[in-house]
């Protein structure tokens, strides 16, 4: 079962960006897209941690600003040739609000 | 033996003909009269000077050099006064008398200026050459400037100044634009493209009168009422032959000057080339038959015999970045039928005018890649029957299947004309590829195809490509990345010449395969846009890598680093207090001297930057830029203050260079040393720009590297005073930010583009390359952290926290 928690007014986070939310075991990114869909993402890339909140967002894509990895937003897969995986939340919008899982984000604790 | 030529005009079609007579090894010893001031430039190129996207210098087609190398006596600036024909002799205005052989006239055309009250105040100007040109340019942004006539001139004036950001009016006789080469409706979607450029269009306008205020146009005014302010009035209604001085001397004259088919006017010692030129009633306006006159009258100087056939012309629309095609004849008449094809949301338009199988007339707006095709049909008069159904869509529906699109090319005629700035058509390519020429630089060179305005390229490249077959293969440039086929270059290009101020406009008309980019292209595309329209584009934080997005050096565990900036290398006892405070209140745990003489703080976190900046602020310092593709540092020496050595204020300079230059982006770190003498302790020669102060002046060298490459600065000029050398340091910026390619340092644009070129390119627009620098600066210079932490702050704190939360 889902529980839907408000984050944050859309408009918070700029389109083609992202924002850094705290959580008591780690960061997480929550993504917008040029086409205002937000994805939520572990915050460490996998490589070296670097903080994907940071890098350019590319249509359903970001690339990590320390050494250019590149994560599918969906999937959380590194893409081309490197190999790797954030964890991925489910998110989305409701009347302008940001909302997450917080089942799903308790749920790193157990992982 | 050696004869006496005289040459009246030093235009395109006796620039042509000279050089056919001196290819020949004609015997002649030639003199050459011109009323302005020089000699032969490209005046169809006269609208890309005026839009900025070239120089004067570029459009040039014979230099002194060349001049020189064939004999030609130069009297620049002069006039004939009379001739006088029974005695031979040219008597030129200071009295010399000149004795002549043969004698041409290459007089040109007047501009026609309607004599409208006022039309001789100060400000009403014709557009003809290089000085109404320059007046144009003069104008400056958010001046207002009327344009009395429609046509091809009065539009590519339009265009060109309205890029230069001046608003400007069109004031068209005509219910349309450009009447006598488009219908209505291709007239109708170039004036919405115009419009759409900022540029007000008023048809079917009557213009009664020009307003002065002290002798200065203050308006036009319309019969109805309507007055129009403006700062300036170009008047480009027309051209007439200017017949004077052959009317004076007792040549046969009409509408111009009239010729025989091997070009001799009424006398057989004196002929007529270009557009002072009358043929079996017709006059000549585009540049095409002014070429063939050109070969003619050649051939005929040399005792060959020639003809001269006037040919079918067709009408392409530069510079206003409206694609746009006109050819033969597109009347409505009797028995004529027309095929027209429309697409309006991609703004195509098509109509062929067809008579009995044959097509007469075409009119093409938006995409024009098939006109030379159609133009073939018009000239060779085809019979179309066969492929009437699918005729307006071009070559590549023609015969049932998509042909290959070098097929279209392959069957051109030989005379089918390629590139039309210099009138060179298929067979002289396909000659030039026989004697040797295997790329597009070689044809360039043989033969000026494609080497005016360049829009033929592509096809010049096609000629190649199925004259070669398989030796020839197309120069495969690296492209941005994977989301486009484009090189650096070539969008660079595009964004210039089809004024793409917008990055969806760039993906759209550039076809990018993704739906916005990547992180290798989008900082790319935004600092071209930044750096070609300051004004109108604004920067994008989404398309920027994170330390430029977040105004300070990204580190490897996230943390930041901060480094304000010090000018020229000089602090005070209260800004080290200052930076030693903030370093202890954020608690940095490294603080470092960089190579560029300033102080960075490391370690800093994310959330801290607004108020570590803040403080900073307070203290009276900026934003070093320490992790911009911009100005970095000056970094300098002591200079005349304290060095027994030293030439010149060094530190000084380096100061003001600094204060000038500080926030300006360019494609990749620019960092800049001053020495004051060749002891080079500021270690200027191995920074993208470096000065060596020396007793006589300012030794200004460029290109050095201390990174990946390390390299040595060479010299790029040596001035004698401070503001000159700040001068050229900007010109030499503003030259790097407009043409080379994202992430290339100077070095290595240097490499590409070649040091003779840099300074040609300062020496001959230097003023007007520091006027867009500044201009850009009074958008850029200016701190980001005090902007952020008024505007922006918020963004950098999580955007929740959750932690607690979670704990429960």
């Amino acid at each position: 079962m889902t529980s839907w928690i408000d984050i944050a007014a859309l408009d918070d986070v700029p389109q083609r960006g992202a924002r850094m939310i705290k959580t008591a075991l780690g960061c997480v990114a929550v993504f917008r897209t040029a086409e205002d869909e937000v994805f939520a993402l572990d915050n460490a890339c996998p490589h070296r941690a670097g903080p994907l909140a940071e890098g350019i967002v590319h249509g359903k894509s970001v690339t990590c600003p320390l050494h250019n990895w590149v994560f599918s937003l969906e999937t959380g897969e590194a893409q081309g040739a490197d190999e790797g995986r954030v964890a991925t939340y489910p998110a989305r919008v409701e009347s302008g609000r940001i909302l997450l899982d917080r089942t799903f984000l308790q749920a790193r604790s157990a992982a | 033996m050696t004869q006496k030529l005289i040459v009246i005009g030093a235009g395109m079609a006796t620039g042509r003909m000279l050089e056919h007579l001196f290819d020949a090894g004609a015997d002649y010893d030639v003199t050459l009269f011109n009323a302005e001031p020089r000699g032969n430039y490209n005046r169809i190129m006269l609208s890309p000077v005026l839009s900025g996207d070239k120089t004067y210098a570029e459009i040039v087609t014979h230099d002194d050099t060349w001049y020189a190398a064939q004999g030609v006596t130069c009297r620049f600036g002069e006039r004939i006064a009379t001739i006088d024909r029974a005695a031979k002799t040219a008597t030129a205005q200071n009295g010399d008398v000149l004795p002549y052989d043969k004698l041409v006239f290459g007089t040109g055309s007047n501009p026609f200026m309607i004599p409208l009250p006022g039309h001789d105040l100060e400000g009403v100007i014709a557009y003809r050459d290089l000085e109404d040109t320059t007046r144009m340019m003069d104008l400056g942004p958010a001046n207002k400037c009327v344009v009395i006539g429609g046509g091809l001139l009065g539009l590519e004036a339009a265009a060109g100044m309205a890029a230069r950001g001046v608003d400007v009016t069109v004031v068209h006789i005509m219910g349309h634009l450009m009447e006598r080469q488009l219908d209505e409706a291709a007239g109708y979607l170039l004036r919405r493209a115009l419009i759409d450029k900022g540029i007000t269009v008023k048809c079917a306008a009557n213009s009664k009168e020009i307003l002065g205020e002290n002798g200065h146009v203050r308006a036009l005014l319309l019969d109805d009422g309507t007055e129009l302010p403006c700062d300036l009035l170009v008047m480009a209604v027309g051209i007439r032959p200017n017949v004077q001085l052959a009317q004076d001397t007792g040549l046969a004259v009409g509408k111009g000057i009239h010729v025989d088919d091997q070009m001799l006017t009424s006398d057989a010692d004196v002929l007529a080339v270009g557009e002072c030129v009358e043929h079996n009633g017709a006059i000549f306006g585009l540049v095409a038959p002014l070429y063939d006159q050109a070969k003619v009258a050649a051939q005929t100087l040399m005792g060959e015999q020639a003809q001269f056939v006037q040919k079918e012309i067709s009408t392409k629309l530069k510079v206003t970045g409206c694609d746009l095609f006109s050819a033969g004849d597109f009347a409505d008449g009797e028995g004529r039928e027309d095929i027209v094809f429309r697409d309006p949301a991609r703004g195509v338009y098509r109509r062929l005018v067809i008579e009995n199988n044959i097509v007469l007339g075409a009119v093409m707006y938006g995409d024009t890649a098939d006109s030379n095709w159609f133009f073939g049909l018009i000239r060779d008069k085809t019979d179309i029957a066969d492929m009437r159904d699918t005729l307006i869509f071009g070559p590549a529906y023609q015969g049932g299947t998509p042909l290959d699109p070098l097929a279209a090319v392959a069957a051109l005629p030989r005379d089918a004309e390629i590139c039309g700035c210099n009138g060179i058509c298929k067979g002289q390519i396909e000659d030039a590829i026989a004697a040797g020429a295997s790329d597009l630089g070689a044809i360039k060179a043989t033969t000026k195809a494609s080497a005016s305005c360049g829009t033929c390229t592509g096809l010049v490249e096609q000629v190649l490509a199925v004259t070669l077959g398989d030796d020839f293969v197309l120069p495969a440039a690296a492209s941005i990345c994977g989301c486009t086929d484009m090189t650096h270059e070539d969008v660079r290009r595009m964004i210039k010449s089809q004024r793409l101020t917008s990055m969806p406009a760039v993906w759209q008309e550039c076809g990018w395969k993704t739906p916005d980019g990547c992180h290798v292209c989008r900082p790319a595309l935004n600092f071209y846009l930044l750096a070609d329209w300051p004004l109108e584009y604004r920067d994008d934080p989404q398309s920027r890598f994170i330390n430029e997005r977040k105004h300070a050096n990204i580190q490897k565990d996230g943390t930041y680093s901060v480094v304000p900036r010090m000018w020229g290398g000089i602090t005070t006892p209260d800004e080290l207090r200052a930076i030693a405070d903030a370093a202890d209140k954020y608690m940095v745990p490294t603080v470092k001297v960089t190579g560029g003489q300033r102080i960075d703080l490391l370690g800093v976190k994310s959330e801290d930057l607004p108020d570590i900046w803040a403080d900073l602020n307070a203290a009276g310092m900026v934003s070093g830029h320490a992790y911009s593709k911009g100005l970095r540092t000056v970094k300098t020496c002591v200079g005349t203050d304290h060095c027994r050595f030293g030439t010149q204020d060094s530190t000084g300079l380096g100061i003001q260079l600094e204060k000038e230059l500080w926030g300006a982006w360019t494609p990749h770190k620019l960092k800049l040393g001053v020495s004051g003498c060749p002891r080079n302790c500021a270690e200027a020669t191995c920074k993208d720009i470096g000065v060596i102060c020396v007793d006589s002046g300012y030794q200004i060298s460029i290109g050095g590297a201390a990174g990946m490459d390390v390299r040595e600065t060479e010299l790029l000029i040596q001035v004698p005073t401070e503001q000159e050398a700040i001068n050229v340091i900007k010109a030499v910026t503003q030259l790097y930010r407009e043409n080379a390619k994202y992430l290339d340092r100077i070095y290595k644009w240097m490499a590409k583009v070649g040091l003779d070129w840099i300074k040609e390119r300062v020496a001959a627009e230097g003023d007007a390359l520091v006027d867009r620098f500044e201009l850009s600066q009074t958008i850029y210079r200016k701190d980001p952290w005090a902007e952020h932490v008024t505007q922006q702050a918020e963004r950098y704190k999580p955007l929740a926290n959750l932690s607690l939360e979670a704990a429960e």
